[in-house]
């Protein structure tokens, strides 16, 4: 398969054009000390004892076994907050994203690009940046905007104290979550959708679909697997490495752990305790979950019959 | 009567349209609020911050936040200027070195054969769903033994290589014809004079797009400047900015920290705005196969 596809390529003179490599070493050098050597130096560090200032020394899988038989915290707080901030701001806010993208799709050009930047503009806001509007809006005193909103329509008549309060830190942190959610992903869904030839609608109405919620799902999203395999894998990493921005909101750990994540436990431990051996194996399963996701998401929309 | 199927990207308006922007409208409002909220914010006189009830839209708007920013950062012991000096060199730095990098890279997996090329290509999009911050720490201990601590490449480099950066602008030089490139190389052209003549001109959407992703990634990011810097001389207006918003509760505070926001966002939004159609353009060549 491979073979055939060089063949295809008449570019280069020959087979093995060693520039290629030249091209490609810069690259190859920064993604190598950046991106792989740490990955799999948090792999081997995830099997040590490790406090950042003595030699890390060895200790099998203990690390691993404290992690699913021992760390209370993990089990009772961040495993479930994370799988929950998952399934609500990256599963989601997909199926928002895809929504929205759809329906922006049957706008005129103008008021689509001026929608679709409205909802994009949130993921580039720089998320440490907006901190000082969440804190306002979500004051604990009935000066917050949140609170007073509320008092003045009667829903509540005491203000409640957000940032503090355990009941709303996990709700609270999913809605910005969700509020940053549609980014690249977002935008690659309306291009894939834009992209779609027409005589495919029109041959589908012939075939018999119906109306638009049968063409969605008989024509548009069978037509734009791509896309939308990109579009989760943006969802899936966005939603699991959600977390450093929270710190700024709620302190880690944040209070009775409500919306403590696997990124803030990995912090908590590496860069508060200096446990740093425990941190990277929480890394390498924080890692593998990403994984596991992005291998749904292949199945559901990967064309397996290309590459 | 049948179904008809119905028209993607209607060139005109249509009183079918209707539905679907009344039904959108509310949301697209409540995302913008927040943004619409600190751009009000920032601008809001003392007793307007002070206000009971809180308001959300400024009334006299003054300058005074912005104004009350620019006096605190000189009582510090570093200046503001500092800091958007880092911000802009480690900024520029960044797109720049991650623009070439990324070209070069992309133009010899898509269009030069060599007998690698497919293993690295997989790496790299295996290296998509790659998250940062889980290796933070592994990360720290390869900037600290390579001697990077306190320098203005501990901001740098990290942010350099972005797979999903690669993976797009690959996409993109692959839909330029090797009609124009063959031509080239009849001519007796090289690969570095095809690169630079051919196929970078053709793929500015894409280059534009690339700087769009890596600004974002650079410009906001607080973890190089929070764990492989600790002098605060090194450190970018992001950390500053941050500092504000966190050390400053109080309600005067409040509106110099809404200012410095609205400081770091503008360059994010005006970037995009400038550059949409370039995105949109590469966006359709985004899918994953």
């Amino acid at each position: 398969m491979a073979k055939l596809k060089l063949k295809k390529n008449k570019i280069a003179k020959r087979d093995n054009n060693k520039n290629g490599y030249w091209f490609i070493l810069p690259y190859a050098i920064v993604f190598t000390i950046f991106i792989l050597i740490p990955v799999l130096l948090a792999v081997a560090l995830s099997f040590t004892n490790f406090n950042a200032v003595e030699f890390p020394s060895w200790v099998g899988f203990l690390n691993y076994i404290t992690v699913l038989t021992n760390d209370e915290v993990f089990m009772q707080f961040v495993l479930p907050n994370t799988v929950v901030y998952a399934l609500i701001v990256g599963v989601g806010g997909y199926v928002l994203s895809f929504v929205l993208a759809w329906a922006l799709c049957n706008l005129t050009s103008t008021v689509r690009t001026i929608f679709a930047l409205i909802i994009y503009s949130p993921s580039m806001t720089v998320g440490v940046a907006m901190t000082v509007v969440w804190k306002v809006i979500f004051s604990g005193d009935q000066t917050g905007l949140l609170n007073s909103w509320l008092m003045s329509i009667g829903v509540i008549t005491e203000p409640i104290i957000w940032l503090i309060n355990a009941d709303y830190l996990l709700p609270i942190v999913i809605i910005i979550g969700l509020w940053s959610s549609m980014g690249i992903g977002f935008l690659s869904l309306i291009a894939g959708i834009l992209n779609i030839d027409e005589s495919l609608y029109e041959a589908g109405a012939i075939d018999g679909v119906k109306n638009r919620f049968q063409e969605m799902i008989y024509i548009t999203i069978p037509s734009m697997k791509p896309q939308m395999l990109f579009a989760a894998v943006m969802s899936i990493v966005n939603a699991f490495q959600a977390g450093t921005i929270f710190t700024a909101l709620t302190g880690n750990p944040s209070p009775g752990y409500a919306s403590q994540l696997i990124v803030n436990h990995i912090e908590d431990y590496g860069f508060l305790r200096y446990e740093m051996g425990y941190a990277a194996a929480l890394s390498v399963v924080l890692l593998l979950i990403v994984q596991i996701f992005s291998k749904i998401a292949n199945r559901l929309f990967g064309e397996k019959d290309e590459y | 009567m049948a179904y008809k199927g119905h028209r993607i990207n209607p060139k005109r308006f249509e009183p079918s349209q209707l539905k679907i922007i009344i039904i959108v409208l509310p949301l697209v409002i409540f995302m913008a609020l927040p943004i619409i909220y600190i751009i009000n914010h920032a601008f809001k006189p003392m007793e307007e911050l002070f206000a009971f009830p809180p308001t959300f839209f400024v009334r006299n708007a003054t300058m005074d936040n912005f104004t009350s920013l620019i006096k605190a950062s000189r009582t510090a012991g570093i200046p503001m200027s500092r800091y958007v000096f880092n911000s802009l060199l480690v900024t520029i730095l960044s797109i720049f070195l991650s623009l070439l990098f990324t070209t070069c890279a992309a133009f010899a997996l898509s269009k030069i054969k060599f007998r690698a090329k497919n293993t690295l290509m997989n790496i790299n999009q295996a290296a998509i769903m790659f998250v940062a911050t889980a290796v933070l720490i592994p990360r720290y201990l390869v900037i600290s033994f390579g001697g990077m601590i306190d320098t203005y490449f501990a901001h740098i480099f990290p942010v350099v290589a972005m797979p999903v950066v690669l993976f797009l602008v690959k996409q993109f030089v692959d839909q330029v014809p090797d009609s124009l490139m063959e031509a080239a190389y009849i001519d007796g052209a090289t690969d570095f004079q095809v690169y630079l003549k051919i196929i970078l001109p053709m793929i500015k959407p894409a280059i534009a797009t690339a700087a769009i992703m890596v600004f974002q990634n650079v410009w906001g990011n607080m973890e190089t400047s929070n764990y492989f810097v600790n002098d605060d001389s090194m450190k970018t207006l992001t950390f500053y900015m941050n500092t504000l918003a966190n050390a400053n509760n109080t309600v005067a505070g409040q509106g110099m920290a809404a200012a410095a926001a609205l400081i770091m966002i503008v360059p994010n939004l005006v970037l995009f705005i400038l550059l949409q159609k370039n995105v949109m353009n590469t966006m359709a060549h985004s899918g994953i196969k």
